[in-house]
């Protein structure tokens, strides 16, 4: 197996030269910006909380976990993720069928799975799980990949997608496939088979609609429609486009936000965080924001693009299109030209376990990127 | 050879994905621009929109209504007044589950099947945040208990609503009024702006006529409130104006004497200042609880009121129309003297009855025996039919009605209330109008001893009388005197202002008017007084049914065919302060039955002097 050869050469130096982050394998460059957003993101979540310490001192914990675990993850090596790959996706695909069986329902969905001393979802293992063993099948084949090989990665993405999207957690699902798609189009796919499924997908559309629960539909049609249900379900999308409408340029300043901080603005710590930055801080402010985080994509990317396997990039890749996913979806839908569907603002939403993998995500960034050897510099 | 191949596949690999990358990063910055420009579109191009949807969530204007002006009578007796009631109000949106809360709330509170379906009601056309009144006329034990119990209720409250109370609710019934919940009707007529918190409008009486002196001016507040309705600060307040008060001319004091005094007649008694035109007395028998209909009276109460055969809801003092009967004698009399178809000393015969020239049909008196040779001072002491069916005849119609008019018979008087009748004063030309025929001189004599078409208002009576014992000076009648302690008097000058060809005529009436008091014969001798003076006269009218469109019940029938009893009257003389009408419906003489109503009056009013 070739891989095995990759994996000797990974194997053999380090770059040791710079002390400090370096050392530690840290990307000081991505750091800084998760910092600063963070940062911001408890900044926007006191207010949220309008002025609840309780609040913040648990994000704040959260934060702490989750940077821990970045830096964990951010010493394995990418080859011995890459072993790690197939396993687990098989876990993770596993416990998924777990949930399905033993799962606790939360909200009418099935997510958690309680293992006596923690709650844990196994759709979070699965984020990072199926882009791994996407970057894994494809890479070990010849790029671009044939098309046995894409219909091979789209089963692997097929499964936890649908798994997830049965508990029902639309949001997830929809960021798992699309990191797994990531991968896919980064390997090369052709054009032809890209448009060929795009086809093929709206045609499923009807029935995607048929197998969606009531909860689901209703969002899509309040999406469509939001004015038509204006206290029920359309109350969220109206009051958020009014927060952030009535935020103007330059917003109305910190804690100030009267559709937040009088309670109108539903979920205002949670999902749409983002409506009470954009009321308290306008578009200046929003400008700014989002730089952040384009700043922490082009990192990502960058860093994929310097990656020295084919893995790695593929995995990496994956990771900084998915980040970007996570905010598009999320702004989408606070803005009101995305249906709702339950993805929190990343880094900033208030919030732990997707917080955690998040970081985790960035964890491997920095190992693909610091684990690098010196032939490539 | 297989590494060389791996190196350059590698290498293919990487420029694949540098393209893919790139590409990627072309797609980022497409769903980059738009979000931005999703944001700028709703933070510049709709900011205005939803700036004011923002102030609408959080601004909660809140309409203040006001407080119900007061009604005093003369001396300062609350009539009409606004006391708390204890409502039992809910917020739905601030309720998380409603059924449970109604459930454990009619645990301790009782409410019933239909304060639920009337909040329900209530509900469905509420707007967001607005207090539902669940139930009404909390007692204090009830809102005693709701308070031990309140932390378990979020969302619910008790209110103190104010309520209008009357506290003379059966003597003032028709002159106060009542007031009662706004309907279509009243919808068509009020400004609704004004009106926008209000619950209640005056529907009769003062109340009706003096709604916008009462009502008062709306006030507004604007309060910064949260997404679960609870204010936080207040922005702005304009308060309401609170409306008016009223004092009245009336005497709670002699409203009791004469309404007790008809005991158990019905009937109407009015009183009126002759000074002024001040209204002293305006009652009308039988009351009824006006404070029923600030409550929302019963469907079953308020049938029982409108079938009632004495029909209570009806105000006989302003809209009652009565033969006046033998009451128009002494204005007769005087349009006779004043005509010169009769003079002081001329005597009449009176044999019982009349017959007009060639004709057979006899008009009786009401003394079989007849009076003999009688003067206008004895006609009128005595009450004499035949006397006055000469004088009629003499006289003929048109004169009297032009006469008669000048004492506003057939007028309405002008008094501040709503809904007065102007009686009916016949006159040739009234009957061609009404019934195209032309008219018998025995209407003429009908008409002379006050029967046949006339018709009068015990106001127009009393009026009537107040203009006769002036002397031909008076003022138009009015109920209320006093509006916020300014006094009212739109006119200081006399409306009245008679002045008779011959001005001895006066004397002439008000001397035989005083003897039917206190003379030998005169038919109210029995009220004759000690202290003071009284000129009046009596009358008796047959009743050949009330023009109220009402049919009687047939076992009422016989007591309905009785005459009404008529008394006017005033005092002192002299100096004439009082002037009354009685009426007494089926009461049968004046004499005897309506007369001793208006002395027990003015011995209340001459005492309390």
């Amino acid at each position: 197996m070739n891989w095995s050869k990759k994996s000797t050469a990974f194997n053999s130096q380090y770059q040791h030269k710079k002390p400090g982050l370096a050392f530690f394998h840290i990307d000081a460059t991505l750091l800084a910006l998760l910092v600063l957003l963070s940062i911001i993101g408890l900044m926007i979540l006191y207010s949220a909380g309008q002025g609840d310490n309780a609040l913040l001192v648990r994000q704040l914990t959260r934060l702490g976990v989750a940077f821990a675990a970045m830096v964990i993850i951010a010493q394995i090596p990418p080859y011995t993720l890459r072993r790690l790959s197939p396993i687990l996706f098989i876990l993770g695909v596993g416990l998924l069928l777990g949930v399905l069986f033993f799962g606790d329902m939360g909200k009418g969905a099935q997510r958690w799975l309680n293992l006596g001393f923690f709650k844990f979802q196994p759709s979070e293992l699965l984020k990072l799980a199926t882009p791994m063993m996407v970057a894994w099948y494809l890479s070990d084949h010849h790029l671009p990949p044939k098309l046995k090989h894409v219909v091979f990665a789209m089963i692997f993405i097929i499964i936890p997608t649908l798994l997830i999207a049965k508990q029902p957690d639309l949001g997830t699902s929809i960021l798992i496939a699309s990191s797994g798609i990531a991968v896919l189009f980064l390997a090369g796919v052709s054009w032809r088979i890209i448009i060929t499924v795009m086809v093929m997908l709206a045609a499923l559309a009807p029935a995607l609609w048929s197998v969606m629960k009531d909860y689901q539909r209703q969002r899509v049609l309040t999406f469509l429609n939001p004015e038509s249900d204006p206290l029920g379900a359309g109350y969220h999308i109206i009051q958020s486009k009014i927060a952030i409408g009535s935020g103007g340029t330059s917003g109305k300043g910190w804690m100030n936000g009267s559709q937040t901080q009088l309670d109108f603005l539903p979920e205002s710590s949670t999902d749409f965080i983002f409506a009470v930055f954009s009321e308290e801080f306008g578009l200046i402010g929003c400008i700014g924001l989002l730089s952040i985080y384009v700043l922490i994509f082009l990192r990502s990317i960058y860093i994929s693009i310097q990656a020295q396997d084919t893995y790695s990039r593929l995995l990496a890749g994956s990771l900084a299109a998915t980040f970007f996913v996570y905010l598009f979806v999320n702004v989408g839908m606070v803005t009101g030209i995305l249906p709702v569907v339950g993805v929190p603002l990343p880094l900033i939403s208030y919030g732990g376990t997707s917080m955690v993998t998040l970081l985790i995500g960035f964890g491997i960034l920095m190992s693909i990127h610091t684990h690098r050897k010196l032939l490539s510099s | 050879m297989k590494a060389k191949f791996k190196i350059k596949d590698s290498l293919q690999e990487n420029r694949t994905f540098l393209s893919r990358a790139v590409t990627l990063l072309f797609f980022v910055i497409v769903l980059f621009a738009i979000l931005l420009s999703r944001l700028a579109y709703l933070q510049i191009e709709t900011h205005k929109k939803y700036t004011a949807l923002s102030l609408n969530n959080r601004v909660k204007l809140s309409v203040l209504p006001p407080v119900r002006g007061l009604i005093y009578d003369n001396n300062g007796v609350v009539l009409a007044q606004n006391n708390p009631s204890y409502t039992l109000e809910l917020i739905p949106e601030q309720i998380d589950n409603i059924e449970k809360t109604l459930e454990a709330l009619s645990k301790i509170i009782p409410v019933n099947e239909k304060d639920i379906e009337r909040f329900n009601r209530k509900r469905l056309h509420s707007k967001r945040f607005s207090s539902i009144p669940l139930r009404s006329r909390l007692n204090e034990s009830e809102v005693a208990l709701f308070a031990v119990n309140r932390h378990l209720f979020p969302g619910v409250e008790v209110h103190a609503r104010l309520l209008r109370h009357y506290p003379f609710p059966e003597i003032t019934s028709h002159i106060v009024g009542y007031v009662g919940a706004i309907n279509e009707k009243d919808l068509k007529k009020i400004d609704l702006v004004n009106y926008r918190e209000t619950r209640f409008i005056g529907k009769t009486g003062i109340e009706r006529s003096y709604e916008d002196r009462l009502h008062g001016t709306v006030g507004y507040q604007q309060t910064e409130n949260t997404a679960q309705g609870r204010s936080i600060k207040l922005l702005d307040k304009i308060p309401p104006i609170t409306g008016q008060d009223l004092t009245l001319n009336l005497d709670i004091k002699l409203q009791r004497i004469a309404y007790d005094a008809l005991g158990d007649h019905t009937g109407s008694v009015v009183g009126i200042d002759t000074a002024n035109g001040a209204i002293k007395v305006f009652v009308s028998k039988p009351g009824f609880n006006s404070n029923l209909f600030v409550r929302g009276i019963s469907q079953k109460d308020y049938s029982a009121l409108q079938k009632a055969s004495n029909k209570p809801l009806f105000d006989r003092s302003l809209r009652g129309q009565y033969p006046p009967g033998s009451t128009l004698k002494p204005f007769l009399g005087l349009a006779g003297l004043e005509a010169k178809v009769i003079s002081k000393n001329q005597k009449k015969f009176c044999p019982g009855y009349y017959q007009l020239p060639k004709q057979k049909h006899k008009y009786r008196d009401w003394k079989k025996t007849g009076h003999g040779a009688t003067n206008i001072h004895d006609a009128i002491v005595q009450s004499c039919d035949v006397y006055f069916y000469k004088l009629a005849h003499a006289l003929e119609i048109d004169k009297m009605h032009d006469f008669l008019q000048l004492f506003g018979f057939g007028l309405t008087t002008g008094i501040d209330l709503l809904g007065e009748k102007k009686g009916l004063l016949p006159s040739q030309q009234w009957k061609k109008d009404k019934y195209g025929t032309s008219w018998y001189p025995g209407e003429t004599l009908i008409a002379g001893i006050g029967q046949g078409f006339n018709l009068t208002t015990p106001l127009q009576l009393a009026h009537a009388t107040s203009i006769l014992a002036n002397k031909g000076i008076a003022h138009k009648p009015s109920i209320v005197s006093k509006i916020e302690g300014n006094i009212v008097r739109d006119n200081i000058e006399p409306t009245t202002n008679l002045s008779l060809n011959n001005p001895n005529n006066w004397g002439i009436i008000i001397a035989a008017m005083q003897d039917v008091i206190e003379g030998l014969r005169g038919t109210a001798r029995r009220i004759k007084s000690k202290d003071y003076s009284i000129a009046g006269k009596t009358g008796t009218a047959q009743v050949f049914g009330i023009k109220q469109e009402e049919k009687y019940d047939e076992d009422t029938v016989a007591q309905h065919l009785k005459d009404h009893a008529l008394f006017i009257a005033f005092a002192p003389v002299d100096k004439p302060q009082l002037a009354i009408a009685v009426i007494v419906e089926n009461g049968g003489h004046g004499g005897s039955v309506a007369a001793p109503i208006a002395r027990a009056i003015f011995d209340e009013y001459f005492e309390s002097l």
